[in-house]
């Protein structure tokens, strides 16, 4: 009946948020939400394995805080220019996740932090390229997105 | 006196938009290569979108925020496929 | 319906034009950094402010303007808000790639080529079970 869940409640929740909260809209939406999870069920794709979903909102609370630091950061950046032995480079980070999902949180999480871009993901290697804007010491960065993302997004799906 | 606070506020983000997009669609016109040019695309409807929702601030009504959502939506699909041609239609693999 | 900023209380509409101005000046440092960054790999993450943070103070600006003055929770801009978030990485990851592909087919100094990058995560692989 229910072959995706989640997908199910986020079409139904993002249903209401279009229309207004009434009976009517809960039951079209709740029957548009359930075929549309039929739809997605005869495509197959791989079902994310979300193992300590309890993780999620201190991985969500984590980004935030470091969205709106790097936010700053990089306003500063542009406005009064880097200051001296900072400078943009590429980093190769070796990486230990390999699930589909995961990647693509890792790549959103980097990619909306300014100040750092994730540019091509090479699947036979396990490694990502990423650009950072304001780079002053290369194991520092690295040692972050390991220990700060990695590992609770390893934990989160395995 | 709140609705002048919100008028001036409104007033001042619009033009702070506008400046954004006119330097933006300055990277489009003379960005020195094509993935220059469509980053500058990219920035562009991000900021064009973001003027239609303070048109609806400005304006009270809610139609602006569909109007907003369809340049979302059109915009992204745009620039993946403008990122696609750069990828492949250019160079011979 | 039209919603009237007359009904919104004092203290929401200084919250509100505080969300609306900190999202258009993000926006516009975006904008400028764009412009005054040297190369394409950096001018890569100027729009970023404005997808993030930029979108963030906007649309809270909205859903706090119209939930106030229409009495009851209006919040469709969080869906334009998810979608961004998403969809940028999508966007940039490719024009990323094609970025260092035509810049690769050019020999161009800067850009690391595939052999330095496979060197780099052998020599990276190694060094991590060493020191395991």
């Amino acid at each position: 009946m229910f072959p995706y869940p989640l997908l199910t409640i986020a079409l139904l929740v993002m249903w209401l948020l279009l229309n207004d909260f009434t009976l009517g809209h809960l039951l079209l939406g709740s029957i548009v939400a359930v075929f549309a999870s039929w739809g997605m069920a005869a495509l197959r794709p791989d079902k994310p394995k979300l193992r300590k979903w309890y993780l999620l909102p201190k991985l969500f609370a984590i980004v935030m805080v470091d969205v709106i630091r790097s936010n700053l950061a990089v306003s500063w950046v542009i406005l009064r220019g880097r200051t001296r032995g900072h400078h943009a480079s590429f980093i190769n980070l070796p990486l230990d996740i390999d699930d589909p999902t995961a990647l693509a949180v890792f790549a959103v999480i980097i990619t909306s932090t300014p100040g750092s871009a994730w540019l091509e993901y090479d699947s036979r290697r396990r490694s990502v390229l990423i650009h950072v804007l304001d780079l002053i010491d290369e194991d520092e960065w690295r040692d972050q997105l390991k220990n700060r993302y990695e590992k609770l997004l390893l934990e989160i799906f395995s | 006196m709140s609705a002048i606070i919100i008028f001036t506020s409104v007033s001042i983000a619009q033009v702070i938009l506008m400046i954004a997009m006119a330097i933006s669609s300055v990277r489009m016109f003379y960005g020195p290569r094509a993935q220059d040019r469509i980053i500058g695309l990219d920035a562009l409807y991000v900021n064009a979108m973001l003027l239609l929702v303070t048109f609806g601030i400005g304006t009270g009504r809610t139609v602006y925020f569909e109007a907003a959502l369809v340049i979302g939506l059109l915009g992204f699909v745009s620039s993946v496929s403008l990122a696609k041609f750069l990828m492949r239609g250019e160079v011979i693999e | 319906m039209i919603y009237s900023a007359a009904d919104v209380p004092v203290w929401a509409a200084a919250a509100i034009a505080f969300f609306l101005l900190f999202g258009a000046l993000l926006a516009l440092i975006g904008a400028i950094g764009f412009l005054r960054l040297p190369t394409f790999y950096e001018r890569i993450h100027a729009p970023t402010l404005s997808t993030s943070w930029g979108t963030g103070g906007i649309m809270t600006a909205s859903i706090l303007f119209f939930s106030i003055a229409g009495g009851r929770l209006v919040a469709h801009e969080i869906l334009i808000g998810i979608f961004i978030t998403v969809t940028t990485p999508v966007t940039f990851m490719l024009l990323a790639r094609a970025a260092l592909h035509r810049d690769r087919v050019e020999n161009h100094p800067d850009v690391p080529t595939r052999a330095e990058l496979v060197v780099s995560t052998i020599q990276d692989r190694a060094s991590d079970e060493k020191g395991a």
